[in-house]
């Protein structure tokens, strides 16, 4: 387990961003990337039942909720954002605790984390994004949404109604899209016609861009731009980045299955922790030392979440009645008595 | 006190609701200048503006779907399907994210929201315009599932939708909208998840919701001329149900018929059915029957009375109670001398 090495001679990467800001990229991403590996581990372990990596995606995450404001915007994730969670400052023993089958949607506070609970309906919570953007607009909040989505989900009608709601109303909502060149085991060319998602914005009236998905700067440049623009009233917008996902779709899946693993290998030299690697020694912007010491804090904050959540205590089973309703019905209180008196023999 | 129709009594507790909170957001399709199909937000666009009531694009998975942002940003969206059929695009954000939302999030994130929902037939609608739509909801914990039979219960139960902490599924009986009450405004009836004692009776406990309130109380009315004496318990409530208010009028008459329009298999009614027969197995006379709708795709409106229940075919199935053993004449026997249940025990004593 160690940080990856540049294998691409020329890295490159367009826009700027401050040195600061780089090496806070570079140590969130090697977070998130060694984090994944503790999450992979837990289960071959068979501490979590299943778990979906992110590997490869950490640029696209990290560089898109890095440009939002903490205070006031709101993130709408699917369930391969473990990144942005871990950018966002979420508790992620809580966001684990899910992959390891404690609870739905996590343990953390999503209206606290401004990060909402993780959810695997594809392409369903993108209409959430679009409502809790409208609700800024109509409160005349400065807020913005970002709903995350991947390639698979743009096939979905809820991605429709979502943009064109919020093209309508101008909602100030960002549609961010990772495309990872996978739908589980179907490649862009069977999901995507037109080959673009970015380019679909057009039909709704919004700006689309595409950026590449595995440069951290490209990406949060392209996010901080949509958002002032949302902020600014002049509504949504879309943006496609263009990365890949480098592991199987889920600890289930077997992509050798569908996919070359020489598609897999090209990908891995277009590492984006790498390639960030790669600028911040090239200009000069992080030393031996600096590098040392963030793959020291990124492998033991790794750890420490990787402990946590492999020794959280499981809910009481009580709580299976506790959130159904703001107060359990008369019905739900007798199962629960039922429950517990079963439960006691 | 003047009298209003459902329609209006809806219109005037959105009116009201929105008044007094600022959070209440009204959207959907043609719920703007149009005032809705039905006219139930008729005025509220040019009351409160655009910002409180409008029209959405026409995309009901859209507007459910926004309607839980919404929420959760902490509006109240009171929002509406234009018809029962066309609820169904919506259902996916309905079940999988507004009936679950509180129990992912442990009670964090909850979804103070209303869907509105125009059910049933009865007017002669087009295709898709008259399903009865309520087990699919009913069935989905985590909403409440509440439907107003009159123009007061319309009013006091849509408040207090729009108040409750928890996503309410409203469904309102279409072929009711223009059923007129003498009611004042604002009216507080029973609370939304009781279900109330329409007619009291001593012979059989009818249970009805809905659209078949009134149908109810005509065949309670025609089994009367009859020598039938008949309770109609109105539920109000699908989800959650009120198991005490049945229990205690079915364990009093000994006999109980679910009626709906909903198609009868898997259908809200057997529901009820069991849990009566679960509750007043010892006290019933006679199982527990149900009439609804047939078990067909809703037909064209020339032939949609064949397939709704009506008083006729709620007669012929309390006939069918199996009163030839136990049958006493009411009018025979001074009200109220008859103990009650006395024909469960007869037939105890029979089976002993």
């Amino acid at each position: 387990m160690s940080a990856p090495r540049p294998a691409d001679p020329h890295p490159e990467t367009t826009g700027t961003a401050s040195p600061a800001l780089l090496r806070d990229f570079y140590r969130t991403m090697l977070t998130a990337r060694l984090l994944d590996e503790e999450a992979v581990a837990l289960q071959r372990q068979g501490v979590f039942p299943a778990y979906v990596s992110l590997r490869g995606q950490e640029a696209a995450q990290v560089g898109s909720a890095a440009a939002l404001d903490r205070d006031h915007d709101f993130a709408f994730p699917t369930y391969r954002e473990m990144a942005v969670a871990l950018a966002l400052d979420v508790d992620m023993v809580g966001y684990l605790a899910s992959h390891r089958a404690l609870w739905h949607g996590g343990l953390y506070d999503p209206m606290r984390s401004r990060f909402a609970p993780i959810n695997a309906v594809v392409g369903g919570p993108v209409p959430h994004a679009v409502g809790w953007a409208l609700g800024e607009r109509l409160r005349g909040d400065p807020g913005c949404a970002i709903a995350y989505f991947g390639d698979g989900a743009s096939s979905e009608g809820d991605v429709h109604e979502a943009m064109n709601f919020a093209a309508v109303f101008a909602a100030p909502v960002v549609f961010f899209c990772q495309n990872n060149q996978w739908a589980l085991s179907v490649p862009n060319d069977r999901q995507v016609a037109g080959g673009s998602i970015a380019a679909r914005a057009a039909g709704y009236g919004m700006p689309g861009v595409t950026v590449d998905g595995n440069d951290v700067v490209a990406v949060h440049a392209a996010v901080r731009e949509a958002l002032e623009r949302a902020r600014s009233g002049a509504g949504p917008s879309v943006i496609e980045a263009r990365t890949y996902r480098l592991g199987p779709h889920s600890t289930s899946d077997d992509p050798g299955r569908y996919r070359d693993p020489d598609e897999e290998r090209r990908w891995r030299e277009r590492d984006p922790i790498a390639r960030l690697r790669a600028v911040l020694e090239r200009d000069g912007h992080a030393d031996t030392a600096f590098f040392e010491e963030a793959e020291r804090e990124a492998g033991e904050q790794a750890i420490r979440i990787r402990d946590g959540v492999s020794s959280a205590p499981p809910p009481g089973g009580e709580e299976m009645f506790t959130h159904v309703y703001r107060e359990p019905t008369e019905a739900l209180r007798a199962q629960q008595r039922a429950w517990r008196e079963e439960a006691e023999l | 006190m003047a009298e209003i129709t459902m329609a209006q009594a809806l219109n005037r507790a959105l009116r009201d609701a929105l008044h007094d909170d600022p959070n209440v957001v009204v959207y959907g399709e043609d719920v703007g200048p149009l005032g809705g199909v039905f006219r139930v937000t008729d005025g509220l666009t040019a009351q409160f503006g655009e910002d409180r009531c409008f029209d959405s694009p026409l995309a009901e998975s859209g507007i459910v779907g926004t309607a839980v942002g919404m929420a959760s940003y902490g509006l109240r969206p009171v929002v509406e399907m234009q018809f029962d059929a066309f609820g169904y695009p919506a259902f996916e954000q309905v079940v999988s994210h507004v009936a679950k939302m509180r129990n992912r999030t442990r009670g964090r994130m909850s979804l103070p929201l209303v869907i509105r929902i125009p059910y049933g037939g009865g007017i002669g609608g087009v295709e898709h315009h008259s399903d009865s739509s309520e087990a699919y909801y009913a069935h989905t914990p985590g909403l409440r599932v509440i439907t107003p039979g009159t123009p007061s219960d319309a009013y006091s139960m849509l408040r207090e939708a729009i108040a409750c902490p928890d996503p309410v599924v409203f469904l309102e009986p279409k072929r009711r909208y223009w059923a007129k009450e003498e009611v004042e405004t604002p009216v507080r009836t029973a609370p939304m998840d009781r279900a109330v004692v329409r007619r009291t009776g001593s012979d059989v406990t009818l249970i009805a919701y809905g659209p078949m309130v009134a149908t109810a109380l005509e065949a309670a009315e025609a089994a009367r001329e009859e020598g039938r004496d008949v309770e109609v318990v109105d539920l109000r409530s699908l989800a959650p149900f009120d198991d005490a208010t049945v229990t205690a009028s079915v364990r009093k008459t000994g006999r109980a018929l679910v009626v709906h329009e909903a198609a009868t298999f898997a259908g809200y009614g057997a529901e009820v059915a069991a849990r009566v027969t679960e509750r007043c197995f010892h006290y019933l006379e006679a199982p527990v029957l149900r009439v609804g709708g047939l078990d067909i795709p809703y037909p064209p409106p020339r032939l949609e009375h064949h397939h709704l229940p009506d008083v006729d075919r709620i007669l012929d199935a309390i006939a069918r109670l199996q009163w030839e053993a136990d049958w006493v004449d009411p009018d025979a026997v001074p009200s109220g001398a008859r103990p009650p249940a006395s024909g469960a025990r007869r037939g105890r004593e029979v089976r002993s």
